[in-house]
């Protein structure tokens, strides 16, 4: 009887919509830059699961290329962001994302 | 089955998501974050796309949350955040509605554009061709042909990551510049 029910490419785009909901709550939540590095990884992750779903539904592999895309900027923005944060933990003992006022001047 | 399957890796990406996000200690956030991208990896096994599948699981759970771990023991914040202070007041309950607001409605855009993504295709998978690497050769194709120059400008870009962050991060060794 439960195979009667087949997961259409709707179920896939909430779960990427909660998905992306759920990461933007954490960025906003969270202190620590590196668990909202995390978090922005989760909402580029639900971003590339709709992308995939929606690829396969209209038979475009053009979906999927723009996913490799995404996960080759990722890459390179997780190294650029965590050298930030290591050289600014040069400076200062915590890591907080409220250290940031300091830019003030 | 593939309701099986959607079920217990849509858990594993939400069980994951929130452990992201409510664990204290940021080494469980990483193990949390693996979850999610290896229940991601297994719903792109669903859709037939099984580079992006393998990818996924060798760069995002390998390399990248590797990198985070390493950062975090690095630095030594390997220890449990303390969530019991609300910086700003009402920071948390806002970023619920805030969040919770975005998820509505991008849910309400795919609900009320249903209709118009059934009538896209019949649901074809291009990428199940007759032989096993379909997906592959497919890929293959669209990158190094269609879109070869956006390929390589991948590349400038990660050259680029990588000497900006050898030169941010390194230890100044000249007298006067820097600290």
């Amino acid at each position: 009887m439960l195979s009667v029910i087949q997961p259409t490419e709707t179920w896939y785009l909430i779960l990427s919509a909660v998905l992306f909901g759920i990461g933007a709550m954490g960025v906003m939540v969270r202190r620590n830059p590196l668990v909202m590095f995390m978090c922005i990884e989760l909402m580029l992750n639900a971003v590339n699961l709709s992308f995939v779903a929606l690829s396969s539904r209209i038979a475009d592999i053009n979906g999927q290329v723009a996913v490799f895309f995404v996960l080759v900027v990722a890459a390179a923005e997780v190294v650029v962001g965590l050298g930030i944060i290591v050289s600014i933990m040069r400076r200062r003992t915590s890591v907080t994302v409220d250290d940031m006022s300091g830019l003030k001047g | 089955m593939e309701l099986v399957v959607f079920v217990l890796a849509a858990a594993m990406v939400m069980s994951g998501a929130l452990g992201v996000v409510i664990r204290p200690n940021p080494v469980h956030a990483a193990m949390s974050l693996i979850l999610t991208l290896f229940g991601i990896a297994v719903l792109f096994v669903v859709h037939n796309a099984h580079f992006l599948a393998a990818v996924q699981v060798i760069v995002y759970a390998g390399a990248i949350v590797v990198l985070f771990l390493f950062v975090i023991m690095l630095l030594g914040v390997d220890r449990a955040e303390d969530m019991s202070i609300e910086p700003i007041t009402g920071q948390r309950s806002l970023a619920v509605i805030v969040g919770g607001g975005v998820s509505a409605i991008v849910i309400a855009a795919v609900i009320s554009s249903r209709t118009a993504i059934g009538a896209l295709g019949k649901g074809v998978d291009a990428t199940t061709g007759e032989s096993p690497d379909a997906n592959i050769r497919q890929l293959a194709r669209a990158i190094f042909k269609d879109n070869v120059f956006a390929f390589e400008l991948t590349s400038v870009l990660l050259l680029v990551a990588v000497i900006g962050t050898v030169l941010m991060a390194r230890k100044s060794k000249t007298v006067g510049t820097g600290e």
